[in-house]
């Protein structure tokens, strides 16, 4: 690849990406090791699977945001677009407070969990795909116009949901509400099999994609004057970052900035924008900021659920710099 | 060459480019010029498949751009736009070697080392290959896109607007590497011009579009006259020959 010239220049030392990226799995690997043990009592078999459990969500979830949030923003070409702000996770609930609505809370009791995830994600990728090859495979469209329709959408999604909400009886509210609280303390474990299926099935098919990354991130223009099939690629990534996004919301519900965050830190730690680097330097943030971060609170602090509080709080703050300094040019 | 017929865009009700049916000669530059809002863009992306056509068809040596595989189009003809906004961050290098997408699909050979080297020499950009393009001036940048073009090493290339951002000396530097690039390289150059003192000067070929619709066409002694020029731009166009070269002056 590409990458292969930056290291014959410099073959004496490592180059900058390569140091960040080596930096980044030690942090990882300590924060892995310390939440697999630190303050672990009785049976170590109980403790190890136990954790293993819940370290497998985090993982999956880190996984899931930060190549969704990458990728979206490679084929939007931005960098303050992600694909919960454009209202992704919110058509998640949607579709789950519609099921419960139409369907009735046995619904959500009776269908298994699994069965239950699968009709969720095709819904979600159906509809998502729709959405947004009619925003951005037609003509070129403006970014204020995409943020916008984002927002819009968003908050229409958001308001439907509540209107189902309120309009449940206390005892179904209740179930759903359950199902849709972000957080990172209490996963679902009932979908980590089928999760760990379809996240490597996404990588799969992106690994393939891998070398038109680059040449769609020069923009529309340029990546069809090199020969990108550009529809069909952007769709096929489009298709992706719903699936992604789709676990990672069935895993511990919406989270907004998260992903902001962690393309943003990986984009400006790597220095360049070259997706063999970026790609896996946002995952081992985001690894690092939900592994490390929930130790950090669980066995630090002994906090319990704030994890997304901070993290929304931090990519919140990230977001707003962005915007200012976008405008500010 | 370049076959376009009955090509046609319009949006709404507004024709912008309306059913033109055009032949542009292989070899040499070819410049289309014209007021604002002619339609010259238009055309160009729709040539270079950047947009789709509501009619008509292009070739390109025979090849329909419509139904070409892009892959196979990238390796015959290349475009550059006037904005070339990006998120990307890249170095000179880097940029320079997307040219061989096409070929290579991101794992360089030598031999695209080798035209990625060229590439740089020729746009005298070597002390510059390790910059990122967000540490480069306009004009420099410029330069940058137009060899990562030319490393592309296509037949046709189509620029539009290339002397947008670029002073005095810098425009003059781009029109005579396009020229080299005609004669010594063999390429065939498409641009969108707006400046036709430029046009007269380095064409060879003239393609002069109004209200989406070819006005006139025709080598440059015949499109550079008064006559030809005052009823494309209704302006008064004066021509003069100095030193052989036809110059038009229409400052008032």
């Amino acid at each position: 690849m590409q990458g292969e010239l930056v290291m014959e220049g410099e073959k004496k030392r490592l180059s900058r990406p390569a140091l960040v990226l080596v930096a980044l799995s030690l942090v990882a690997v300590i924060s892995i090791a310390l939440f697999m043990t630190l303050g672990a009592k009785g049976s170590w078999s109980f403790v190890l699977s136990f954790r293993g459990k819940k370290l497998l969500s985090l993982v999956l979830v880190a996984y899931a945001v930060a190549v969704s949030t990458v990728l979206f923003q490679t084929v939007t070409n931005n960098r303050i677009l992600t694909p919960s702000i454009m209202g992704f996770d919110a058509l998640y609930v949607l579709i789950k407070t519609g099921v419960v609505f139409f369907f009735g809370v046995s619904a959500l009791v009776t269908i298994d969990s699994q069965t239950q995830f699968v009709v969720e994600l095709a819904v979600m990728v159906g509809f998502s795909f729709l959405l947004f090859r009619w925003l951005f495979l037609g003509e070129e469209r403006s970014l204020h116009l995409l943020v916008l329709v984002g927002i819009i959408f968003g908050i229409l999604f958001r308001s439907l949901s509540q209107l189902m909400q309120r309009m449940l009886d206390p005892g179904a509210f209740n179930v759903l509400q359950d199902t849709l609280f972000a957080s990172f303390a209490t996963t679902d474990p009932t979908l980590l099999g089928i999760a760990v299926v379809i996240v490597a099935i996404t990588s799969l098919v992106g690994w393939r994609l891998m070398h038109t990354y680059d040449v769609l991130s020069l923009g529309r223009a340029q990546a069809i004057n090199l020969g990108v099939d550009y529809k069909r690629t952007v769709a096929i990534i489009l298709v992706l970052v719903a699936v992604l996004v789709s676990v990672s919301t069935a895993l511990v519900g919406p989270v907004t900035f998260f992903g902001l965050l962690v393309a943003t830190l990986a984009h400006s730690l790597i220095g360049n924008s070259k997706h063999l680097y970026v790609l896996p330097a946002a995952i081992l943030l985001g690894i690092i900021a939900l592994v490390g971060g929930q130790t950090l609170l669980e066995r630090v602090f002994a906090f319990d659920t704030a994890l997304s509080i901070i993290i929304e709080f931090l990519g919140g703050l990230v977001f707003i710099v962005l915007v200012l300094r976008r405008s500010a040019r | 060459m370049i076959i376009t017929s009955d090509v046609s865009k319009s949006y709404g009700e507004t024709a912008v480019v309306d059913g033109v049916s055009l032949q542009l000669p292989k070899g040499g530059i070819t410049s289309i010029i014209g007021p604002n809002g002619a339609g010259k863009s238009t055309f160009l992306s729709m040539i270079s498949r950047l947009m789709a056509m509501d009619k008509g068809s292009v070739t390109v040596d025979g090849l329909d751009v419509a139904k070409t595989s892009g892959d196979v189009l990238a390796r015959r003809l290349s475009i550059l736009r006037q904005d070339n906004h990006m998120t990307a961050r890249l170095t000179v290098h880097d940029l320079v070697s997307f040219g061989r997408y096409p070929y290579s699909k991101g794992r360089l050979t030598a031999n695209d080392k080798v035209h990625i080297e060229e590439a740089i020499g020729y746009l005298d950009l070597t002390a510059l290959s390790g910059r990122f393009l967000d540490e480069l001036s306009g004009g420099q940048r410029q330069r940058a896109f137009v060899a990562m073009v030319l490393c592309q090493d296509t037949d046709y290339v189509l620029l539009d607007e290339p002397l947008n951002n670029l002073d005095m000396k810098h425009a003059m530097g781009m029109m005579k590497l396009l020229q080299r690039a005609a004669t010594e390289l063999g390429k065939t150059v498409v641009l969108v011009l707006h400046d036709i003192n430029f046009a007269s000067w380095y064409s060879d070929y003239i393609v002069a579009m109004k209200h989406g619709r070819v006005a006139a066409q025709g080598p440059v002694a015949d499109m550079i006259k008064p006559e030809v020029l005052s009823s494309i731009y209704e302006m008064d166009i004066k021509v003069h020959e100095i030193g052989g070269q036809r110059i038009s002056v229409y400052y008032g």
